[in-house]
C-alpha cells in the first residue's frame, strides 16, 4: 500500500501559481491539495498567501527561524553521538492546518480514548474486570514487562494514571484518521508545539491577523492546574516539581521549558531526598516538602530501592512515599502496560467495555504475532507490512516492508520466528502528506500528529498538537531521532 | 531555591566575570606590548609584559607545561582559546553556558539566549580568525558580551534568590581579580618601596587603571599625575569606583544580608568584617602595613568567604544530622 511518489506524480503545475510549484501524488491524501489540484478549504487562505509571497522572503524567514531556534537553544541531545552533542529539530514553515469540524471529531475521540485507557489502568491494578470478562487476555497484561505488580491495590488520586497522554494520529489515503500509538509514559514534544507556534507568530504575524487560528499557548497553565489538582489529601497549596534525568537527556530542553513556563522547580534525582515517607527538595533555605512530581524519568529509574538498583537518576524511598500517599507522581507508575503495542489492538474494546460507547477514532488493523494465524499471514506478506517491537519507541527496531532490502526482510523474519510475541505487524499506511520546504522547493512529505491530552478532575486538551514530518522523500519515519522535522499545527476556529 | 541551582548560577556569573577580567588583562597587555619597554630585572618572569597576565591569574605553571617559550601568540592561544585551560575565555564561556543550560528555568529566556549566542560565536573562533579580526576587537567583544549579559540580567530577572547568587558570584570574582591585578602590578611596577609616594611610569600605571576601567575615574577624582598611593586608594577604598574592593564588598555584604537567615549568620558576620576593613580602612595604614601583605590577606579572606558560601548554600553536606533534623521540622 505504500506509494511511490515518483511513479505516481500528478505532473500538472498550475500556470497561475508560478512561485511555488507543488505536485502531489494522486493516491496519497495531501493536507493542502485535493487530487483534482484544487486547494482544500482549510488551506485556502494560506495557499493564497503563499502565492503572493516571494520565494526570497520565505527563504529569508527560514534562515531567521533557524538562527532563532539555535539562539533560544531549542535543541535535543542525540544518543549514540559524541556526548553532549545537541541538534536542532528541523522546523518547517508550512503549517499543518486542520478544520474546526475535523478537530471537533478528533477532540471527542481523544478524550474518549484516554478516558478508557485510564479506566483500564485502574481496573488492571484493582478488580481486573476486563481480564475476568475475557476481553483482554489476562496473560498479555499480567506478564507484560510494563505491568507493575507493586501498583496492585494501590489507590492514586482521582483514580487517574495517565495524566499526560500523547496520542499519535495519522491520516490515510481516503482522509480518515487512525490512532497509531498511545503514549502514556513520558510523552514528549509539547514544547515544540508551543515554540513552533511562537516562531510562526513572530515570523508571519499577518497570517494570524487574517485567519482565526485557535491558540495553544495556554497549555502550561492547563498542565499546572492539572498537577495542582493531584495534591495529596489536605494540601491546598502543593509544591510541584518537574523531575528530569538531567541536561544530557534528549528531552531536557522540554523539561526545563515546562518547569519555567509553569514557574515550578526543575529537579534532578539528587536534589530530592525522602525522610519519613515525605519527599523534600534540598534548597538554600533547608529542606522543602514536595507534593506533586511531574516526572520525566521512566519507571525503572525512579527509585533504586523499588526498581532498578543501579539507577543514579532516581530518589531512594520515592516509591514508599508515593505508596504512602505523601506525594503524587504524574504520570503514575505502571502506565506503560496500556500503551504497549500488544495491548493497543484492544483499546476499541476497552472503550466499549468501560464507556459503553463506540470508538470515535479508529485503530490501525494490527496482527498480533503470538497468534499463529496472524503470524503465518505476516510471514507470508512481510514486504507489504510494517513490523514493530511491542516495547519499541522512537522509530527504532522497526521494519518497513515496502522499502526494506531483502537482507533486512530476512533478518526480521528470523527475529519474528524466534520470538513472535515481541512483535506486531500492521499494513503500511499511506500517511498523508503536507507541503514542506525542501532543497528543490515545496514538496509533499508525510506527517503525523500528536495532540496532548491532560486528565485530572477534568480532561483537557488544547486545539492542536505536534505535527512531525518525515523530511526524506517517501520516508514514513517522522521521529526526530531519525531525521524528522516539525511544523506548527493550526486548528481553525469555525 | 535548589542548592544545585544556586551553585550553577553562582558559577555561571563567576565564569562570565572571569572571562571579562581575562579579556581586560589581555587587552592591556596587548597594548603595552606595542610600546617599547625596558626590562627592569632581566630574568624575572614578571618583567616580561606577556608573563603578567599569566602570573596574575595563577596560570604560569599550566602555561609552561604546554608551551616552552613565552610569546604573545602562545599566551593569547592559551588564555583565549585553549580548551585545556579551564580559565581560558573559551572554557569560561562554555562553563557559563553549560551552567545556564542546566538551570535555564531559573533565569530568564533573554539571559539564556544572550549567553547561548555568545557561546555559539566564541565556539567558531580559532587563532587565524582571532588574528584576522583583530585581537583587541575580540577582547572588546568579550567585555561587551559580559556587560550585555549583566544588563540583561539586571533588566529582566526577578529580584529573587537567583539574582542574589548571580550577583554574589560576579562580585566575589571581581574582588579577587582587582586584588590580584593590583598586587602583581605593584610588584612589577615599583622598583623599590621608596617609590610609593612618587610619580611613576605614566604608561604602565595608566595601563593598570585602564584594565579596570579606572583611568578616566582617576583623572576625574584626582586631576593630577598618577601615583601608586592614589591608585591603591582608588582600587581598594573608593566605594564609588565600580571595580574597587570596597564596591565589591558593598555588593557582597548587602547580598548576603538578603540570603542569610538564622542558620547562616556566621557568613554574614565574616562578610561584614571584611566589608568593615575596606569601609573604614585608610590608605596610610595600608601602605604602612604593606600593600602586598594587605592584598594577600584580603585574597585569603575572600577565598574563605567563597568556601563558606559554598558549604552553607551551594553544596552543603547533605546527610549531616542537621539536615535531617531540619527535614523533621519542615
Amino acid at each position: 500500500m505504500i506509494l511511490d511518489l515518483a511513479r505516481d506524480l500528478q505532473c500538472s503545475p498550475d500556470p497561475v501559481r508560478p512561485p511555488h510549484k507543488y505536485f502531489v501524488s494522486r493516491s496519497i491524501y495531501d493536507e493542502m491539495r485535493a487530487p483534482d489540484g484544487g486547494i482544500r478549504p482549510p488551506y485556502q487562505a494560506f495557499a493564497g498567501w503563499l502565492d503572493r509571497t516571494p520565494t526570497a522572503r520565505i527563504a529569508q524567514k527560514r534562515e531567521e527561524a533557524e538562527r532563532a531556534f539555535h539562539r533560544v537553544g531549542i535543541t535535543f541531545a542525540v544518543y549514540g553521538e559524541e556526548s553532549g552533542s545537541e541538534r536542532l529539530i528541523p522546523f518547517d514553515l508550512v503549517p499543518r492546518i486542520i478544520s474546526g469540524d475535523e478537530w471537533k471529531v478528533l477532540d471527542r475521540g481523544l478524550r474518549q480514548r484516554v478516558q478508557a485507557l485510564n479506566a483500564f489502568l485502574h481496573d488492571i491494578y484493582h478488580d481486573q474486570a476486563i481480564l475476568k470478562a475475557g476481553i483482554v487476555p489476562a496473560e498479555r497484561v499480567l506478564s507484560n514487562a510494563q505491568y507493575r505488580t507493586v501498583m496492585q491495590g494501590m489507590d492514586v488520586p482521582g483514580g487517574i494514571y495517565a495524566h499526560i497522554a500523547g496520542v499519535d494520529l495519522v491520516r490515510a489515503g481516503a482522509g480518515e484518521f487512525y490512532v497509531l500509538e498511545d503514549n502514556l509514559r513520558v510523552p514528549s514534544g509539547v514544547s515544540y508545539m508551543l515554540e513552533n507556534r511562537k516562531m510562526m507568530m513572530r515570523l508571519f504575524p499577518e497570517l494570524f491577523a487574517t485567519q482565526r487560528i485557535r491558540p495553544v499557548q495556554h497549555y502550561p497553565d492547563l498542565l499546572l492546574a492539572n498537577l495542582y489538582g493531584l495534591s495529596p489529601a489536605g494540601e491546598e497549596r502543593p509544591t510541584v516539581a518537574v523531575l528530569t534525568p538531567g541536561a544530557h537527556n534528549s528531552a531536557y530542553f522540554e523539561h526545563a521549558f515546562l518547569a519555567q513556563q509553569m514557574g515550578v522547580e526543575l529537579v534532578e534525582g539528587p536534589d530530592l531526598f525522602v525522610q519519613n515517607d515525605t519527599v523534600y527538595m534540598r534548597t538554600t533555605r533547608g529542606p522543602q516538602r514536595v507534593h506533586v512530581i511531574y516526572r520525566r524519568v521512566d519507571d525503572d529509574f525512579l527509585d533504586p530501592l523499588a526498581f532498578r538498583p543501579d539507577s543514579m537518576l532516581g530518589v531512594p524511598g520515592l516509591f514508599a512515599a508515593y505508596r504512602a500517599g505523601r506525594v503524587t507522581l504524574a504520570n503514575a507508575i505502571g502506565t506503560g502496560v496500556a500503551d504497549d503495542k500488544s495491548i493497543y489492538p484492544y483499546v476499541p474494546e476497552m472503550i466499549r467495555f468501560y464507556l459503553t460507547e463506540e470508538p470515535v477514532l479508529a485503530n490501525v488493523p494490527t496482527y498480533l504475532l503470538h497468534r499463529k494465524e496472524d503470524c503465518d499471514y505476516v510471514l507470508a506478506h512481510l514486504p507489504e507490512l510494517v513490523v514493530k517491537e511491542t516495547h519499541g519507541a522512537g522509530g527504532y527496531g522497526m521494519l518497513i516492508g515496502p522499502t526494506a532490502a531483502a537482507a533486512e526482510l530476512e533478518a526480521f523474519r528470523q527475529r519474528i520466528v524466534a520470538a513472535p510475541d515481541k512483535y506486531i505487524a500492521q499494513p503500511t499506511l499511506a500517511l498523508s502528506t503536507c507541503p514542506t520546504f525542501v532543497e528543490s522547493g515545496l514538496a509533499p512529505r508525510h506527517v503525523d500528529l500528536r495532540p496532548y491530552v491532560l486528565s485530572g478532575k477534568t480532561v483537557n486538551l488544547v486545539p492542536g498538537g505536534l505535527t512531525r514530518v518525515a523530511l526524506r522523500e517517501g520516508s514514513l519515519v517522522v521521529n526526530s531521532s531519525q531525521g524528522g522535522g516539525t511544523k506548527d499545527t493550526w486548528v481553525l476556529a469555525n | 531555591m535548589l542548592c544545585r541551582t544556586a551553585n550553577e548560577l553562582f558559577w555561571m556569573s563567576r565564569h562570565i566575570e572571569r572571562a571579562e577580567n581575562t579579556a581586560r588583562m589581555l587587552d592591556v597587555t596587548y597594548r603595552m606590548s606595542l610600546l617599547p619597554y625596558e626590562v627592569i630585572e632581566p630574568g624575572l618572569a614578571w618583567a616580561e609584559p606577556w608573563a603578567v597576565p599569566l602570573i596574575t591569574s595563577g596560570l604560569a605553571t599550566g602555561y609552561y607545561e604546554r608551551y616552552p617559550e613565552l610569546s604573545a601568540e602562545n599566551v593569547l592561544r592559551y588564555t583565549i582559546l585553549d580548551a585545556t585551560n579551564p580559565s581560558s575565555i573559551f572554557c569560561c564561556l562554555r562553563a557559563a553556558r553549560e551552567s545556564a543550560r542546566s538551570v535555564r528555568g531559573a533565569i530568564t529566556s533573554e539571559m539564556y539566549e544572550d549567553l547561548n549566542s555568545a557561546w555559539l560565536e566564541v565556539r567558531g573562533y580559532d587563532y587565524a580568525r582571532l588574528e584576522a579580526g583583530g585581537v583587541s576587537e575580540f577582547l572588546e567583544w568579550v567585555k561587551m558580551r559580559s556587560h550585555l549579559f549583566r544588563g540583561v540580567t539586571v533588566g529582566t530577572l526577578l529580584r529573587d534568590e537567583a539574582f542574589h547568587f548571580i550577583r554574589l558570584g560576579t562580585h566575589l570574582e571581581r574582588a579577587d581579580n582587582t586584588a590580584r591585578i593590583l598586587d602583581v602590578k605593584y610588584h612589577t611596577l615599583l622598583p623599590s618601596a621608596a617609590d610609593v609616594g612618587g610619580a611613576v611610569d605614566y604608561y604602565q600605571w595608566g595601563a593598570l587603571l585602564r584594565s579596570v576601567s579606572g583611568f578616566e575615574a582617576y583623572r576625574k577624582i584626582y586631576s593630577d599625575v598618577i601615583t601608586p598611593r592614589r591608585v591603591a586608594e582608588l582600587l581598594i577604598l573608593r566605594d564609588d569606583m565600580p571595580r574597587s574592593l570596597h564596591a565589591c564588598m558593598n555588593f557582597i555584604h548587602e547580598t548576603l544580608e538578603h540570603l542569610c537567615d538564622e542558620h547562616s549568620r556566621e557568613i554574614e558576620r565574616a562578610a561584614g568584617e571584611l566589608h568593615a576593613k575596606v569601609h573604614y580602612g585608610r590608605t596610610d595604614d595600608i601602605i604602612r602595613f604593606g600593600l602586598h601583605e594587605y592584598l594577600m590577606d584580603f585574597l585569603e579572606r575572600i577565598s574563605e568567604l567563597g568556601d563558606e558560601i559554598s558549604q552553607t548554600f551551594l553544596v552543603p553536606e547533605w546527610d549531616s544530622g542537621v539536615w535531617m533534623r531540619l527535614a523533621g521540622r519542615a
